[in-house]
């Protein structure tokens, strides 16, 4: 087998293929994608529902649609990829070891890679529930997978904790295929997914959705028999006297997701405290060079046409670092989170490096209604952009121009704050 | 005359719509901040479409289901006749996207349609 | 007509099994569950204790050393893991220090060896991440660890490579004296035997109080505990207790066999057998606790809670003995900890008493050591290579937190003892025991289990009896 390639792709979801695809494109053609599933397209497979790549390619496709499309033009540049195959090890001189049924372990000597290893649930053990430990409790995304994939009912009476997009749309895959979900229960006092999906989802249905909900019991001891309800108050704290239990066989949890970055962190990759993801420079390289990151495990993304787009820039940028043959020794500012800033990818920029314009994205830490976003350089003004909405669960774009960062412009560091009217 | 409460779903503000019908007719649309908004009240209450994903059966493929959409929206009052009607089809494999699963579903001229290809099982297959 | 019917394929049924598998007896095992290893066994913090807490010249302080020491030949002989980390038992305050003074006296008296107390500082160099509080602490050098499921599980698969034979799912429900011994009832079963070893954890009371007038209480002491992410496995390396109260030997932190983080118990008495839901209270009483020695505990690790009920008897020591108006029937009763570090002695024990009584011989050809699992991440890369080329499914991944591979599963599936269902097959190679808490391998594991036992998906369960994982197909009630 071929022990080395230009760049090797660490997952063949959206990201992975993006970021393969926009490498070729860059002349790069010695590119081997690394699938730990037996088919390419990652999470997308199980994401039935539609509303994907509205931005991408102008029409709404069904997830496994959408990844189908960019496997497409994998295929058409004669990408080469190994599925069923588990990679086990980076080091940083970019030898990577992996293991299938066909080629046992075997090591492979890349030139730069690209970290697109998604994402993964956060687990109950995660949110210390109280109660019983018996079958019934799921992650949203394994009952999908269940359902969508398998075709498997896991329970015919539900009650969903968390009300993002996979626990909303997970409430309608659920009674579309003959189950009865009771009740969505979300700690917080606002719900983290699309409004569409609130209303098709659980309006549509009837399914009452509790904001600052939690579950503070499960009882059954084989199966689940009833997950108790209570109100939180402002600090999350179940409010005693408020429980209520609800019979069902099924609980599901769609309370977070984590980039799954073990191989990162092993690598030594130096990680982000809020994301979870590398800390990247405008190139989306981590802080080891000619290792670049992009889709969900650089950080939890909502529509995966900005996946695409963000893997492009990685793959793009790995080309280069690939045809240069090293990273460039230049000028470095830090972009700070300032008031309303939870956190902006990229955390770092190379004004020498970056394109006419940058894409930085940012999640903000609560709703705002009617407020600006600020990008400041000293007591520059850099970029200032009203928003008439704004919520923790929608990522937010800002696009910054190389010529706004013309020495005198640029202070020791760019903050991003959001600053209410 | 009626009055109908409804979420908006064009944008994360979710503006709460208050719809006034009379005679059948959209008369005022209110609560909303934009244009969409009110768009999106009218039809809401005049004539609400969905599309529909879901899972049909596959006989001698490499998984047992198949993810189907509706090809275009359907009445929202047409959704479970037409999950209904998928209940009972059964597709050969190998199916490709974009393949025919029913031509009119649920009393509608809207077609279902397969969204990912599904291979002949023709070995035993590995985990 | 069995010789020996032990009840409970728990620690101290498995060691007994096992130990009377030496000799040349019809032994038969009877547990309620699906699988070893699901009560009392199961949930405890795995620790091979040192033997100081217990009172000199107590059962349990016998026991409790001779199972230590007996520890490392064991574990040699069923290839599983231990390791003597050592323990350290912390003191906060000065005046404490009389107590800590009196427990290694304690274990002086019991056998303990190289016990000695050091000084904050002392054991701060030790263990950097203990509090500035601790004042000095009793280390105990012979302290250590052990997994309890591949203790139990080990005991039990040696014992039936030695002719004992497990029967799972079958709950004992009544227990009759007959000429020559007893008959047992469990299902639509029933069992004839010359004696019984009752190693039924909380419900020992149940079975001792069917064929005794001596009545005996057990009381199920509920503990709860954290399970923390491998990468929170290093902030202490030895076994952390908290001087002891009165109910037991406090909060703990440990390293697992395993590379993981382990913090607990608590310690309440409950009137449920089965009780094993863990509380609020319970769970912030732990975390309280355990970051009086461990200041920066990192608790946002935590990938599963857990609780576990202690069989506590009233007289807290180990009732093992014949039942005094109950001839042939041997109680191993009371089993809390130190049980798990106890279970070999215990074990030992049992074994010289019923063989006692039925005077049995030895067999020639006892089988002293069993084979663990085939785990590919203890073999040199050339060793996996050709395990790989073999059988290539130890090359395909199913659970990606752990490392596991579908070889490795199912070689579980059949073992002498075999994984049944996805607990099973969690405790038996870690798939599913990770990060994720088997979010991503559950449904690939599922369909393993079904396709080596030949059966549908719909009757895999997670542990046996109705906890099954799926209710049906889609739009099957439409």
């Amino acid at each position: 087998m071929k022990t080395t390639y230009d760049i090797v792709v660490i997952g063949g979801g959206p990201a992975g293929l993006a970021a393969a695809c926009a490498a070729y494109d860059q002349g790069i053609q010695d590119v081997l994608i690394l699938e730990r599933d037996k088919e390419l397209g990652g999470i997308l497979n199980q994401c039935i529902h539609n509303g994907f790549g509205l931005h991408t390619f102008q029409e709404e496709l069904t997830g496994p649609e959408y990844a189908k499309r960019y496997e497409v033009e994998a295929e058409k540049r004669k990408i080469s990829c190994l599925l069923e195959t588990m990679v086990l090890d980076i080091s940083p001189e970019k030898e990577i070891t992996a293991l299938n049924r066909k080629d046992g372990l075997f090591t492979i000597q890349a030139k730069a890679v690209i970290l697109a290893m998604g994402c993964r649930e956060r687990p109950r053990g995660a949110l210390n529930i109280p109660g019983y430990r018996p079958a019934g409790i799921y992650s949203a995304g394994t009952a999908q997978r269940l359902v969508n994939i398998e075709g498997y009912l896991p329970g015919r009476e539900v009650v969903i904790l968390g009300s993002g997009d996979i626990g909303l749309i997970m409430a309608r895959r659920m009674t579309l295929e003959g189950a009865k979900v009771k009740v969505v229960a979300e700690l917080m006092p606002y719900s983290g997914g699309l409004k569409r999906n609130i209303v098709q989802c659980l309006d549509d249905f009837g399914i009452p959705l509790k904001l600052s909900h939690t579950v503070v019991d499960i009882k059954g001891k084989e199966r689940v028999e009833s997950v108790t309800l209570a109100q939180v108050d402002e600090n999350r704290k179940p409010i005693p006297g408020t429980e209520e239990e609800y019979a069902c066989d099924t609980l599901l949890l769609s309370v977070g997701l984590i980039p799954e970055n073990e191989l990162s962190d092993k690598l030594g990759v130096q990680l982000h405290p809020v994301t979870g993801g590398p800390v990247v420079n405008e190139s989306l390289e981590t802080s080891i060079p000619g290792i670049f990151a992009c889709g969900n495990v650089l950080h939890v993304h909502d529509l995966v046409d900005f996946v695409s787009q963000e893997a492009t820039m990685a793959g793009t940028c790995a080309a280069a670092y690939v045809n240069a043959g090293r990273t460039e020794e230049t000028e470095e500012i830090p972009v700070k989170c300032g008031s309303g800033v939870r956190y902006t990818v990229p955390a770092k920029i190379r004004p020498a490096c970056m394109d006419e314009t940058l894409p930085v994205r940012f999640r903000v830490g609560q709703v705002y209604q009617r407020a600006s976003i600020m990008v400041r350089s000293g007591d520059t003004v850099l970029l200032r952009k009203k928003r008439p909405i704004m919520a923790p669960g929608e990522m937010e774009t800002v696009y910054i121009k190389k010529d706004s960062l013309s020495p005198d412009n640029i202070g020791n560091d760019i903050t991003i704050s959001i600053e209410e009217e | 005359m009626e009055e109908k409460k409804l979420t908006c779903i064009c944008c994360p503000m979710g503006c709460q719509l208050q719809v006034t019908i009379r005679d059948g007719q959209v008369e005022k649309v209110e609560g909303n901040t934009c244009k969409r908004g009110a768009e999106y009240g009218k039809k809401e209450v005049t004539n609400p479409t969905r599309i529909v994903t879901t899972t049909v059966r596959v006989h001698g493929g490499s998984l047992p289901v198949v993810p189907v959409k509706t090809a275009s929206d359907i009445p929202k009052s047409a959704v479970m006749d037409c999950i209904r009607q998928l209940k009972e089809v059964v597709v050969e494999a190998p199916v490709y996207i974009g393949d025919v699963v029913l031509t009119e579903v649920a009393g509608t001229k809207i077609a279902v349609i397969i969204t990912k290809n599904i291979e002949k099982l023709c070995e035993k297959q590995n985990l | 007509m069995y010789d020996v019917i032990v009840i409970g394929a728990g620690v101290s049924g498995s060691a007994t099994a096992r130990e009377l598998s030496r000799y040349d007896l019809k032994v038969g095992v009877l547990e309620k569950e699906e699988d070893v290893c699901c009560g009392t066994s199961k949930a405890n913090s795995g620790i091979v204790h040192a033997g100081f807490d217990a009172r000199p010249g107590s059962l349990m302080a016998k026991m409790n050393v001779r199972g230590n020491q007996m520890m490392e030949q064991l574990t040699e002989d069923l290839d599983i893991p231990f390791e003597r980390n050592g323990s350290l038992v912390l003191c906060f305050a000065k005046d404490e220090m009389e107590r800590l003074e009196k427990l290694k006296k304690q274990g002086e008296e019991n056998g303990v060896k190289r016990l000695q107390i050091l000084s904050g500082e002392e054991v701060r160099r030790m263990e950097p991440d203990l509090s500035k509080e601790v004042y000095a602490a009793l280390y105990a050098p012979t302290g250590g660890i052990v997994c309890p499921f591949e203790l139990n599980l080990a005991l039990a698969e040696n014992a039936c490579q030695n002719g004992a034979e497990f029967y799972f799912d079958t709950a004992v429900e009544q227990i009759e004296k007959t000429e020559g011994g007893y008959r047992i009832h469990a299902g639509e079963k029933t069992y004839e035997t010359r004696c019984v070893v009752n190693a039924a954890g909380v419900y020992a009371d149940v079975f001792h109080n069917m064929v005794s007038e001596k009545k005996i209480r057990i009381t199920p002491r509920k503990g709860e505990y954290y399970l923390l992410d491998k990468k929170a496995g290093t902030t202490v390396h030895h076994t952390i207790f908290q001087i002891p109260g009165a109910y037991g030997k406090g909060v703990l932190v440990t390293p697992t066999t395993h590379g993981n983080l382990l913090v607990g118990p608590t310690a309440v008495d409950i009137e449920e057998k089965e009780g094993t839901n863990t509380t609020k209270t319970g769970l912030d009483e732990v975390a309280q606790k355990a970051m009086r020695s461990v200041p920066n505990l990192p608790l946002r690790q935590v990938i599963t809670s857990f609780a576990g009920l202690r069989a506590h008897e009233d007289g807290h020591e180990f009732i093992i003995r014949e039942a005094e108006d109950a001839e042939g029937f041997f109680d191993c009763a009371g089993i809390e900890s130190p049980g798990l570090t106890s279970a070999p002695a215990i074990g030992e024990l049992v074994a010289e008493l019923v063989t006692g009584y039925l005077c049995a011989k030895k067999k020639k050809h006892f089988v002293e050591k069993r084979k663990g699992l085939v785990n590919p991440k203890n073999l040199s890369r050339e060793a996996y290579q050709e395990l790989i080329r073999e059988n290539p499914a130890y090359g395909n991944v199913i659970c990606r937190c752990e490392t596991v591979t579908e070889g490795e599963i199912v070689e579980a599936i059949h073992r002498l003892i075999p994984a049944k269902s996805l607990d099973g097959v969690k405790r038996r190679t870690r798939a599913g025991m990770g990060r994720c808490q088997a979010g991503f391998c559950s449904p690939k594991t599922m369909e393993i289990l079904a396709r080596e036992w030949k059966v549908p998906m719909e009757t895999i369960t997670k542990a046996g009896k109705d906890s099954r994982l799926i209710r049906g197909y889609n739009k099957d009630s439409l």
